[in-house]
């Protein structure tokens, strides 16, 4: 990993975006701004009136100048506070943070801790190549796509318990108002019977949207998802396919929702073959699994995950995402960001025997194992039903991964 | 000297001036027992009914209210703490539905069995747990019946079986306690309670198929409260006559807010377990006043005018109330008193669930198995194992 700290003093962002380039462009020939494979993120500390901007970027493995670079970033940080390199002019700062560029760098500032306490975290820009965008919630992604479903497919429907009125986690609001109640309809209170019923349903043809209102509900479907579900395609010689089903169930910890509202079951559903987990992407996977008929597409369950993630914060970490199909896509990008970093830590609110991480662990390790720098950090929940009173110490949040990421760094 | 006598008298009065009021009234005022004219029973395969006259005595009427009036105060507490944030998490509250707890506990005796699901605060009162307990559970305290633990859920005691979260889950569960009754020989029940919206669960014909089949002491009790969540009973099952359900499991449909019907139908459905001829059905009619849990107000699927009719109407304790004090056998006095100790009692309980400390960070992770030596459970972090003992 890569970072180039620039010490500008303007307050103009455009003007920063442009130098920035400029010397992105000076010191990596090779980069380019589509290939960053791990993540972008622009950081903005506000001060002492100065503004530095932070990239992380991904460049070949250039020992030297990582170790060139590093020291720069160390530099420039000291250099902030002891204001070494105040310039008034965007060119003037360059050139002096230009010169003062050496591979030697001593002692550590101890305003270095300090300097990384505050940032202002600058959102990558809108991306242009697919329209007109909206920035919108992960609920309100969810009812758009569903929407943009029930419009295109005049087959789809949706149903579960309490959907009409617009679910518990408002994810069918206005649906049923759109587009009648013989398309959007609640069901009884019986999970088995609403999972089969939309196996049945995708069976015959229809695009069929189950929702189990809590992911903790959905043992009683287990059976269906797992026998019904995940085999039709396979034991009829694809002569029958589930594969319009989709089931959405909210997983993952709200903050109060104890043993049976903060389960998260992923696990159990990525080892069977035949279905899809998918947290991530809520949107574009609602629509491509419901127009995308190639095979291998299994019947599809998307799992989405409430808005309040206790590990949202820090975007270093992988947050897993499963599925027997996309995971190939997805792991190759896990591998290219692991042979450019050397370590990966992986974390999930389920508990940590068993869980994803130890797949993804267990699937990198054997694919990188040689550019591994250190043992692969899984960041999990305890071994131990989700508790009660006890949930802030149960989740992995972001002071457990610092701790892991430290002790990996440190290894 | 006459000023002295007045004061006295006046800080007397103060002190307890309603225990004053009936101290001067001799108990042989009141009515010793009456009989009372309760509604007829729907009945489903069964030849014989339940008593339509009953009689009530004095005490037990007293204590029927105090317990109706405990579990309604308390409830009325939690809602109020939950407000303040101190109770967090889902809470299912039971006021309005006090009779259906009374009136099952006065038909059964302390050694029989109860299992229901969520909503489960009136029944672990009924069934011995006092109120410290269930509201430090409710804030998750140590001194909390399940060790703050379980939460509002998940509370147990003697001979209760919870407090289950998932819907309809319980039941078959009651049907395993009552195989247990059986095989022991105790003559024992047990008592097994489900809502409408679970109704409708596959595990629940699953349960009255093998109950009836091997004979099994139970009584499936279905709380009609007439919403599930926030669906009404006419859009969520094909049948609303739930008491009909077992089909070939006998049944029979009360009036859930009288606290004399209920005690007379368990009373004739517990007579129907103990002597061996199997499962039966009830159906207590009844209402919620509060929405399905804290985070659900109430008036979305309902409206408020058809709350405040069943509360004019048919509010349990009022009901009690009217029949004690319209047939002589309690006095507006003592009924004070007994609502004042009960207000007393909740703002002690709701002090210490308040106050009492979080249960340790090492119970975490005990309790998962039995095991003598403490196991290792794993973390968070591989070099974090914390222990867990049983």
């Amino acid at each position: 990993m890569l970072l180039l700290f620039l010490n500008l003093n303007r307050n103009n962002q455009s003007e920063d975006n442009v130098s920035l380039n400029k010397v992105c462009h000076l010191f990596c020939p090779y980069f380019s701004n589509e290939s960053v494979p791990c993540f972008l993120y622009r950081v903005v500390p506000s001060f002492q009136q100065q503004r530095i901007f932070v990239t992380s970027l991904a460049c070949p493995s250039w020992s030297l100048t990582s170790t060139v670079m590093a020291a720069a970033v160390r530099f420039f940080i000291r250099g902030a506070n002891s204001r070494l390199s105040v310039g008034t002019g965007t060119s003037g700062s360059l050139g002096a943070a230009l010169l003062k560029l050496s591979p030697s760098c001593s002692s550590r500032s101890k305003t270095q801790r300090r300097h990384a306490a505050h940032f202002t975290y600058q959102p990558d820009p809108v991306p242009t190549q697919y329209g007109e965008t909206q920035k919108m919630n992960l609920f309100q992604s969810v009812t758009s796509a569903l929407d943009n479903t029930l419009s295109s497919d005049p087959t789809a429907v949706i149903f579960g318990e309490d959907v009409a009125f617009g679910g518990v986690f408002r994810c069918t609001v206005g649906l049923r108002d759109k587009y009648g109640k013989d398309r959007v309809f609640n069901t009884p209170l019986c999970e088995q019977g609403i999972v089969g019923f939309g196996i049945g349903a995708a069976v015959a043809g229809a695009t069929a949207i189950a929702e189990i209102q809590f992911a903790d509900y959905i043992y009683p479907a287990f059976d269906q998802i797992v026998n019904e579900a995940a085999k039709y395609r396979y034991r009829s010689g694809n002569l029958f396919d589930c594969g319009n089903l989709t089931i959405r169930a909210p997983w993952g910890c709200v903050g109060h929702g104890s043993l049976y509202h903060s389960q998260s079951p992923e696990a159990f559903f990525a080892h069977c073959p035949g279905i899809k987990v998918s947290p991530h992407k809520v949107k574009d996977n609602i629509k491509c699994s419901f127009t995308d008929g190639d095979p291998p597409h299994h019947s599809r369950a998307v799992m989405q995950v409430p808005s309040q993630s206790p590990v949202g914060e820090d975007p270093t970490e992988e947050n897993y995402f499963a599925g027997c199909r996309q995971i190939c896509d997805l792991l190759s990008v896990f591998f290219q960001s692991v042979v450019k970093t050397g370590r990966l830590l992986v974390s999930h609110e389920a508990p940590v025997t068993g869980g994803f991480a130890a797949e993804i662990s267990s699937t990198v390790q054997e694919e990188c194992f040689l550019n591994l720098e250190a043992p692969i950090s899984r960041v999990c929940g305890y071994d131990t039903p989700f508790p009660h009173i006890f949930e802030p110490f149960y989740i992995p949040d972001k002071w457990k991964c610092f701790e892991a990421i430290k002790r990996m760094i440190n290894y | 000297m006459l000023t002295n006598i007045s004061s006295l008298l006046r800080a007397y009065a103060q002190k307890s001036g309603a225990a004053a009021a009936v101290s001067m009234r001799s108990y042989s005022d009141f009515t010793p027992q009456a009989t009372f004219e309760i509604k007829k029973c729907d009945l489903h395969k069964l030849d014989e009914a339940p008593a339509t006259e009953v009689v009530m005595t004095r005490e037990e009427g007293l204590k029927y209210y105090h317990i109706m009036q405990t579990i309604r105060r308390m409830e009325l507490k939690a809602d109020q703490l939950y407000k303040q944030k101190i109770i967090r998490g889902f809470c299912h509250l039971y006021d309005g539905q006090e009779a259906c707890a009374v009136g099952i506990e006065a038909a059964i005796n302390m050694s029989d069995h109860l299992i229901t699901a969520y909503r489960a605060h009136g029944y672990t009162y009924t069934r011995g747990g006092t109120v410290k307990k269930i509201m430090a559970e409710l804030t998750g305290r140590r001194g909390g019946i399940a060790k703050g633990k379980g939460g509002s859920m998940h509370m147990y005691c003697k001979n209760f079986y919870g407090g289950n979260g998932i819907v309809g889950a319980q039941v078959p569960l009651g049907a395993g306690v009552a195989l247990a009754c059986k095989y022991q020989g105790n003559n024992e029940l047990c008592v097994c309670l489900y809502g409408d919206g679970a109704a409708n669960q596959g595990q629940i014909f699953e349960t009255y198929n093998m109950a009836s089949l091997w004979k099994l002491p139970v009584i499936f009790i279905c709380e009609n409260n007439r919403y599930g969540m926030g669906t009404s009973v006419e859009r969520a099952a094909a049948s609303t006559d739930y008491y009909k359900r077992g089909e070939f499991i006998p049944g029979l449909r009360v009036d859930g807010m009288d606290v004399l019907c209920v005690r007379e139908a368990t009373r004739f459905a517990a007579e129907h377990c103990r002597s061996g001829k199997g499962p039966i059905l009830m159906e207590l009619q009844t209402y919620r006043y509060h929405g399905h849990s804290m985070s659900d107000p109430g008036i979305s699927y309902r409206t408020r005018d058809e709350i405040q009719e069943v509360r004019s109407k048919s509010d349990p304790i009022s009901l009690l109330k009217d029949r004690l004090l319209s047939n002589n056998m309690a006095s507006v006095e003592e009924l004070k008193v007994i609502d004042v100790e009960v207000r007393k009692e909740i703002e002690d309980a709701a002090q210490f669930a308040t106050t009492d400390p979080e249960p340790p960070l090492d119970e975490l992770c005990n309790h998962m198995f039995s095991n003598n030596p403490p196991v290792e459970v794993r973390g968070t972090n591989p070099w974090a194992k914390l222990k867990s003992v049983s």
